[in-house]
């Protein structure tokens, strides 16, 4: 008994401080959705017209376009760079810890302070990327500052900032595969590409569909690189979700549209977890 | 949700215990105990003693009022979370931008019934009272004003061979002398496109020819940008940067960015009130004659921007009499005037530019007394702002449009497009613009 009232004491102290500051504020956020608020008078419940503001909103189409764009380009590029690069730090014989810290260094920087520094490498001007084109007398590009690049010039910066610990999740996962596996496939005959087919994408199965649910989950929550680097440019071609859920709540100070963009991205993430969970299990089944 | 609602609650929930604002202090011991904000930081030294010696005389002459300043100014970032919390102070200053949104969202008190004792009010220009002034109620009181004219670097007009004692008047002016800033080797002009302040200045261009952002169409307000007017800006824009290249190859600029190449010396002009000057000099240890301010080009009309200050809607009545009385003897005390030009002068500081101590809000008897002792006290070469000065006087000042922040959110797309894409089509550009504005300013009630 004593010792269970030392757990439930443990417990108790977690349980606290989750509902003060993650699930209160989630149902708080969701009484806000339907209310507007000056923090002066009562609040006015207005059923759903924060919603209906939402949806007449242009910029509503165009955040939920970027962020799934956003989305897909980061699946595409910041999905498999990391695998890729698990898989050859995994066979490097030599300097193995001194590659695997390079790999992980960037996770150590605050994001804010990769945003910055991406942002002087993407300048059109003497920044570094065009600098090392024009050195090379190689055309430059306008990254950030061009509608057409802007949006996967935050992927690379995403990619690299975050493959790191990616990397590491999958490093550790490829050396639990037995080794028998691969000398059995050397055997049978079988090149690189087939026995990380055969192999390697198999006995990581679990670990890349966890990675790519988290993946997605934090991607469509992207805010820090587009608002630190792009505000939201050019013309509206890196507004996402979360950007505009800020500028509601803090430049229009309009916190019941806010909260009511919030709820909209909730459920369209639980939607997905849902449906994810669902497959991976039946596939599993 | 988890990420967006802590974004979005943290401000929100973060009530402090020990709050300052109308709900927490009130009268103690007799006094009414009041809480300013719009105290310098201490890294402004001068500012920062300036004020506590007001504060400390103010104590004095009114024993029934106990100040407690605060660091800083409004922020709308902050500003509901500080409410919502009561750690709003009493008495907060505000932009020009802000008291639209928050009279209508109910979050200034009511002055109307007291500021008929407030000497001196009707000193002051009526536009700029009518930013605080909604449906004949008064929320708020002026205490700084100032309008878009253009900055330029005199050293740098030197080297490109202008005149820079006769900046550009005309767009066409400000085109010309560009370009040969370029050719002399820096950013002829730079234009801001991010963070809402593309659409600001997009919105001072349209009425320095003659336009505006949005009209009144009977009880509703209608976009009024997607004409000649809209495209002219559009086009001068896309000379500068495609067809000159007078503007360099970064674009997605904001204030920061531009004053950092202005203090640089990297840049020829940009479109700003005179607090810029002030600022670049102080941040890159600058000198004031190192820079001029002419009146905006083409001058068919410029931005009123300015300052003011406003009064927790939870105050009690005798904390508004406290507060306006506050505001009224440190900003808007033409009785002070010269000794606070003196106390300028004696500790070296510059005196001159069109920002306090010497602010632009009175008329008749009183802005001519002010502008005399100007001259009388002017530690710089006064005659580099005069332009801007005697433009301001000429040029119509307008508000800024309704739903400003959302608007010019809007339209900094606009200013991007031009910006960053040689073949945006400026038709189609103002069009969607027009569209989307048209979408917010329906939301006007």
């Amino acid at each position: 008994m004593r010792r269970h009232v030392t757990a439930y004491g443990f417990l108790s102290a977690a349980l606290v401080v989750f509902a003060v500051f993650s699930w209160f504020p989630i149902v708080r956020g969701v009484v806000l959705s339907f209310q507007q608020v000056n923090f002066v008078t009562s609040p006015d419940w207005v059923g759903w017209e924060n919603f209906e503001r939402l949806f007449a909103d242009p910029l509503f189409v165009v955040a939920w376009r970027n962020t799934f764009f956003f989305t897909v380009l980061a699946m595409l590029i910041g999905f498999g760079v990391p695998f890729v690069t698990a898989v050859v730090l995994n066979e490097l014989r030599h300097a193995k810890a001194y590659f695997r810290l390079l790999v992980y260094l960037p996770v150590m920087l605050p994001p804010v302070v990769t945003a910055l520094l991406w942002k002087w490498f993407y300048d059109p001007g003497p920044g570094l990327f065009n600098s090392v084109l024009r050195g090379l007398g190689l055309p430059t590009g306008q990254w950030l500052d061009s509608s057409g690049t802007s949006m996967i010039s935050l992927v690379l910066v995403i990619t690299w900032a975050n493959m790191g610990a990616a990397t590491l999740i999958y490093l550790a996962a490829l050396q639990t595969i037995p080794g028998e596996l691969y000398e059995a496939a050397d055997l049978d005959g079988a090149g690189l590409l087939r026995k990380v087919w055969h192999v390697t994408i198999p006995q990581t199965k679990f670990v890349i569909l966890m990675l790519l649910l988290l993946q997605v989950v934090a991607t469509m929550q992207i805010f820090t690189e587009p608002y630190i680097m792009t505000g939201g440019g050019p013309e509206e071609s890196t507004v996402t979700v979360l950007l505009l859920l800020y500028r509601y709540a803090f430049y229009y100070n309009d916190f019941g549209t806010a909260s009511a963009l919030s709820l909209i991205l909730f459920a369209v993430l639980g939607v997905f977890s849902f449906l994810y969970l669902k497959l991976t299990r039946k596939a599993d089944a | 949700m988890k990420k967006s609602a802590a974004v979005l609650l943290a401000g929100v929930l973060a009530v402090g215990t020990a709050a300052c604002g109308s709900d927490s202090t009130s009268e103690a011991g007799g006094k009414v105990v009041l809480d300013i904000n719009g105290q310098p930081p201490q890294t402004q030294a001068f500012d920062r003693k300036v004020f506590d010696e007001d504060v400390a005389e103010f104590e004095k002459q009114n024993p029934d009022i106990d100040l407690v300043p605060h660091e800083g100014f409004m922020d709308p970032k902050t500003f509901s979370a500080k409410l919502a919390g009561g750690q709003l102070e009493d008495v907060f200053y505000v932009y020009f931008t802000d008291p639209a949104a928050l009279i209508a969202r109910r979050q200034a008190a009511d002055l109307t019934d007291y500021v008929k004792d407030v000497p001196h009010y009707d000193d002051i220009k009526q536009e700029l009272k009518d930013v605080f002034t909604v449906d004949g109620k008064v929320y708020g009181l002026p205490t700084a004003n100032y309008t878009m004219g253009l900055l330029y670097s005199r050293p740098n007009f030197i080297k490109a061979g202008l005149d820079p004692n006769s900046p550009p008047k005309t767009w066409d002016e400000v085109r010309a002398a560009a370009k040969k800033l370029k050719d002399a080797g820096v950013t002829g002009f730079a234009e801001y496109s991010k963070s809402n302040q593309g659409g600001w200045h997009f919105t001072a261009w349209m009425k320095s020819v003659g336009g505006d952002i949005a009209r009144k169409d009977g009880d509703k307000y209608v976009a009024d940008f997607n004409n000649d007017k809209g495209q002219e800006v559009l086009r001068r824009l896309k000379e500068m940067r495609w067809d000159d290249n007078s503007m360099g190859e970064k674009q997605l600029l904001e204030i920061g960015d531009v004053q950092n190449m202005m203090g640089a010396g990297q840049l020829g002009m940009y479109l700003a009130a005179p607090d810029n000057v002030a600022a670049i000099v102080n941040q890159f240890k600058g000198k004031y004659e190192d820079y001029g301010l002419a009146a905006i080009p083409g001058q068919k009309g410029t931005l009123l921007g300015g300052e003011g200050y406003m009064i927790n809607p939870k105050a009690t009545p005798e904390k508004i009499k406290a507060g306006l009385k506050w505001v009224q003897w440190k900003y808007l005390n033409p009785d002070r005037l010269e000794q606070n030009l003196r106390t300028y002068k004696d500790r070296g500081q510059p005196v001159g530019l069109p920002i306090p101590p010497i602010a632009d809000i009175w008329t008749g008897e009183t802005r001519e007394k002010q502008e005399a002792l100007k001259a009388q006290y002017a530690t710089m070469p006064v005659e580099n702002f005069q332009s801007y000065v005697d433009g301001a006087e000429q040029t119509k000042g307008s508000l800024e449009p309704p739903q400003a922040q959302q608007v010019y959110a809007i339209l900094d797309s606009v200013v991007q497009a031009v910006l960053t894409n040689a073949d945006a089509d400026h038709g189609t550009l103002l069009k969607d613009a027009e569209t989307k504005v048209n979408a917010v300013l329906a939301q006007v009630k």
